[in-house]
């Protein structure tokens, strides 16, 4: 099937939790965890009888994260409420708001094979998030039983709506990394995707190339990481375009993405959509956002992360690919700036950032702050490679072993013997046994075939367990075989 | 002696001349209770222990001198929508039948802080929707002066507890008339408060732009006292007004000369009891005999204020009892296979006839499509109905009606006729929708059944309704008549 003859629209709907101390509308905490129900109280259970107060706090995240995205901040706002019945939801209705939203007409520069585009931000509102279901057994349909755990129930949340302007599925990943990557640094969320504090929904329909009206949209629930936004969006353009291609017509319903079996099922269709019946929220006054607070705010917003990759490449001479990967997450980049503090060779530590950590964080399911390996452990180990203390080859093992068990790089050298053999007299045995081993290679070698040489170094490196230093084996070789 | 019958005023005085002990009063009362509820049936919970325990407390403090206010040591009951910590609090219905709110309310907490004590929780219309307290899920609570007779509602516990004599002071709430009409009906002094003067922490949402608490006495220097406990910004209701609480005693000063006082016309149509107006008409005829001045006037959209009420009243009730599902507390249906049924039983069972009715006039008043039709239009005539009161404060101090358009029903009469029930609170509601106080003070009788007159003022014009009515009470004198209960009076 040939799907480039289609022109794909996508937005997204995405949803932060922020990172307040206290809950939008009480005290209790927004600590993630926690046992079962112990973050709650009346008005957060939605008691009978208890009425919300705004906590302040949101209304200045919401307003940083709508200054951040350049949004314009409402003088006017309301919360509404949107009433549907469900058990995660204590009173059956979530305060939010509908039509007099806190931030309008924003927008996000992404950034896509080098090309630079402006992604339209419609909306961003301030609304409570729910509580979490428990199902007792394996499935929702097949449990006898579910439980309710309302701890997270009243975590503020932004939900920040995109206009429809991504045209294909990594565009939608890159303005989501922009995205988070903006919220973190402006520390409004954590935007941990595995603990839910980042969510995203997306709205995606296909159309005929060069065609202005917009094809029948489908949403899709359940996206929890980048992968598998990218990975929805790929499946539900193949799905949408065979519909078409069968002369079907695309039905518009909400969908969500099976990421084990890799493709989207249909979750509800637009007839049995909820009909929220909005209404203004009685329980709290109308939000006159003055002037002067929103000016306060300004003065308080941090680098951003499009104005710190400039920064890293200017300053530090970064490649633009490097400083657009260390600037993508406001704890790699901050990670990298503890670095480059104490250690000069900015190409050097970027290079281990995006490569050994960040491939050793992953495996490890693990984010940049819980690295075992701090930036100072980094700075050691770089220098100990500078000193030629250990190889290059040898620091990729200490570097492992030091993210393994949180100890400091000399320790593990100490530990092991891992210290580079610079030491002629020690290494000149081992020389001349390979030597001797390989006669083919030597005379290859004398031959005039450089490749020799790298065999007979690998050979030396191998007797040695790796710790020779490569550089003098190579020196000694060629003047043995003179 | 007969404690029961006193003010709070006139025991307070006794108390403090050490004439007679809180717990001698206390025990008085409840044995009132015991008496007449059986007939009356006011009470939905009697807290009879925990009441005479408090009493011992106020009479140490009342010995040490310490803290001693006007309701140090003063019995008193509570609607049962308002939360009571440890204490059921049912609304007077199923499905909060076997709730116990684990905290208090706001008005709970500031009277149990003025020293007052809680002698039970009062029977009212189910989630105070109705005007008879027929739609209470657990009984009939009774007119203590013809027990064939409705006490009104949805306040209908709270204000036959006080004219039965079985509480000094009651706390109702007033959502279109709750307050106002059953007081008129019993022969009370019931007041509504400006919306936002007292908080409604605590108190079981109904409607929430109208809802507001208030109290119920025999007086209305009582009245004055209470509301002076009660009033005042709270920083858990977001709606509660941030101002300045004067002492509202020094209104109570029986002048009323040169007051500016405005009869709504449109408040005497058709419909109205003749002895209501006759009674209403020789109390304002007293008004101008003190020196106020009378006048008529009129509030042209009076007429939408009830379909305007019975749209958004409903809307904000069908969300607000969204939350009674069987999930958290409550009432929770045996019978359920998933979820759904569970939603749909539990409250097919909780809920009475009149709620449902309600949830389902709100839930389609804000139903998509309908929404501009019905909601936002009646969000409109709510600010026309509001923009006639604020004209008429241009010019007048205060406003008088009847508080309802007939005295007390029979039971059984309107139960089957919604829209007549309904039309006994065409004379309280447009006040709710205004956000405006009111009082209903007794003024008269016919048949032997109470005749209330309301007193309206403009936004935390309290002081001036109390003024007027004040001064009203001490030349009237209908206060002091009591109903006979007994037989031995």
């Amino acid at each position: 099937m040939n799907i480039d003859k289609y022109e794909i629209v996508i937005g997204l709907e995405v949803h932060a939790e922020l990172k307040t101390n206290t809950k939008i509308f009480c005290n209790c905490t927004t600590k993630f965890g926690g046992e079962p129900n112990t973050h709650v109280c009346p008005v957060c259970l939605g008691l009978p009888g208890v009425l919300p107060v705004l906590n302040k706090k949101v209304v200045d995240f919401a307003i940083i994260a709508g200054l951040a995205l350049d949004c314009e901040i409402a003088e006017y706002s309301k919360f509404d409420r949107k009433n549907y019945y469900y058990p995660d939801l204590p009173k059956n209705f979530q305060t939010s708001q509908y039509d007099l939203p806190i931030c309008l007409n924003g927008y996000l520069d992404i950034n896509v094979d080098g090309e630079t585009k402006r992604i339209g931000i419609t909306r961003i509102h301030m609304e409570e998030d729910a509580g979490k279901l428990v199902h007792g057994g394996e499935t929702i349909s097949s449990s006898d039983f579910s439980l309710v755990d309302y701890n997270r129930t009243g975590v503020p949340l932004l939900e920040i709506v995109s206009e429809p302007d991504m045209r294909s599925p990594l565009e939608a990943r890159a303005y989501l990394e922009q995205l988070k990557a903006v919220l973190e640094y402006t520390e409004v969320s954590d935007c941990k995707m595995q603990e839910g504090s980042l969510r995203c929904d997306a709205n995606i329909s296909i159309m005929p190339k060069g065609s202005s009206v917009f094809g029948t949209r489908t949403e899709i629930k359940n996206l929890n990481s980048f992968r598998a936004l990218q990975r929805a969006l790929e499946y539900e353009i193949l799905r949408q375009a065979e519909v078409v291609e069968e002369g079907g017509t695309v039905i518009q319903e909400t969908r969500t993405w099976d990421d084990a079996k890799g493709i989207t099922l249909p979750l509800r269709s637009k007839e049995e959509a909820h009909d929220y019946r909005y209404f203004p929220e009685p329980d709290l006054l109308p939000l006159v956002i003055s002037r002067d607070w929103v000016e306060r705010i300004k003065k308080t917003l941090p680098e951003l992360p499009q104005a710190r990759k400039e920064r890293l490449i200017k300053e530090y001479g970064l490649p633009e690919y490097d400083a657009g990967i260390i600037t993508g997450s406001k704890a790699l980049a901050d990670y990298f700036a503890s670095c480059v503090n104490i250690y000069p060779e900015a190409k050097t530590i970027s290079n281990w950032l995006m490569g050994d950590l960040t491939r050793l964080l992953n495996a490890g399911e693990k984010e940049i702050t819980d690295s075992p390996i701090t930036p100072e452990m980094l700075v050691e180990m770089l220098q100990l490679l500078d000193k030629g203390t250990i190889s290059g080859k040898i620091a990729k093992t200490v570097f492992e072993e030091m993210f393994e068990t949180g100890k400091r790089a000399e320790e593990i050298v100490k530990e092991k013997g891992l210290v580079q053999i610079s030491d002629q007299a020690s290494l000149e045995k081992m020389v001349d046994e390979v030597i001797g081993a390989n006669p083919k290679s030597v005379e290859d070698y004398r031959a005039g075939k450089e490749k020799a040489i790298g065999f007979l170094v690998g050979q030396v490196m191998k007797l040695s367990k790796g710790k020779a230093n490569p550089g003098l084996v190579n020196t000694m070789l060629r003047e043995k075989m003179k | 002696m007969d404690l029961y019958r006193l003010t709070i005023h006139e025991l307070h005085e006794m108390l403090i001349k050490k004439e007679i002990s809180s717990l001698e009063l206390i025990k008085n009362v409840i044995d009132r209770i015991e008496e007449t509820d059986p007939k009356i049936k006011a009470y939905v919970t009697v807290v009879k222990e925990q009441s005479l325990a408090k009493a011992q407390e106020a009479d140490d403090l009342i010995s040490r001198g310490e803290n001693v206010g006007p309701l140090t040591g003063i019995p008193m009951a509570l609607k049962d929508n308002m939360c009571t910590e440890g204490i059921p609090t049912t609304c007077s219905s199923q499905i909060l039948k076997n709730f116990v709110p684990p905290y208090d309310a706001t008005v709970t907490r500031r009277l149990s802080d003025e020293g007052a004590i809680l002698l039970g929780k009062l029977n009212m219309d189910e989630f105070a929707m109705g005007s008879s307290t027929e739609n209470s899920a657990f009984f009939h609570t009774r007119n203590p002066w013809n027990t064939d007779c409705v006490p009104g509602g949805s306040s209908g516990g709270v204000v036959a507890a006080v004219a039965a004599d079985e509480a000094v002071f009651t706390l109702g709430s007033d959502t279109g008339g709750s307050i106002r009409q059953p007081a008129s009906f019993c022969g009370v002094v019931g007041l509504k408060p400006t919306y936002g003067y007292v908080s409604r922490y605590g108190l079981i949402a109904f409607a929430s732009s109208l809802d507001q608490i208030g109290p119920v006495t025999k007086d209305v220097t009582d009245c004055a006292l209470v509301l002076n406990a009660i009033a005042g910004h709270d920083p858990k209701d977001s709606t509660s007004a941030d101002v300045q609480v004067p002492d509202f005693t020094k209104y109570l000063t029986g002048d009323v000369e040169g007051m500016k006082i405005g009869i709504p016309k449109e408040y005497f149509a058709e419909g109205i009891q003749p002895e209501v107006k006759d009674a209403v008409m020789t109390a304002v005829q007293q008004f101008a005999d003190l020196g106020a001045e009378v006048e008529e006037v009129s509030l042209p959209h009076t007429e939408y204020a009830l379909p305007a009420y019975y749209i958004i009243a409903p809307a904000e009730c069908s969300s607000n009892l969204a939350r009674y599902d069987g999930v958290r507390y409550g009432h929770r249906t045996e019978e359920s296979e998933d979820i759904v049924t569970m939603f749909k039983k539990t409250r097919y069972e909780g809920f009475g006839q009149e709620v449902k009715r309600r949830i389902m006039l709100g839930t389609y008043a804000l139903s998509s499509g309908y929404y501009d039709a019905y909601y936002l239009k009646a969000l409109k005539v709510r600010t026309l109905i509001k923009e006639d009161f604020d004209r008429a404060f241009e010019k007048y101090d205060v406003l008088i009606s009847p508080a309802s358009p007939s005295t007390a029903f029979k039971f059984g009469e309107k139960l089957n006729d919604p829209l007549a029930m309904y039309m006994s609170d065409t004379m309280t509601i447009p006040i709710n929708l205004a956000g405006i106080p009111g009082i209903s003070v007794p003024c008269g009788f016919a048949q032997g059944l109470p005749i209330g007159l309301q007193i309206m003022g403009k936004a935390f014009g309290e002081g001036n309704i109390l003024k007027a009515a004040y001064a009203y009470e001490q030349v009237a004198g209908f206060y002091r008549q009591k109903p006979n209960l007994t037989g031995e009076e």
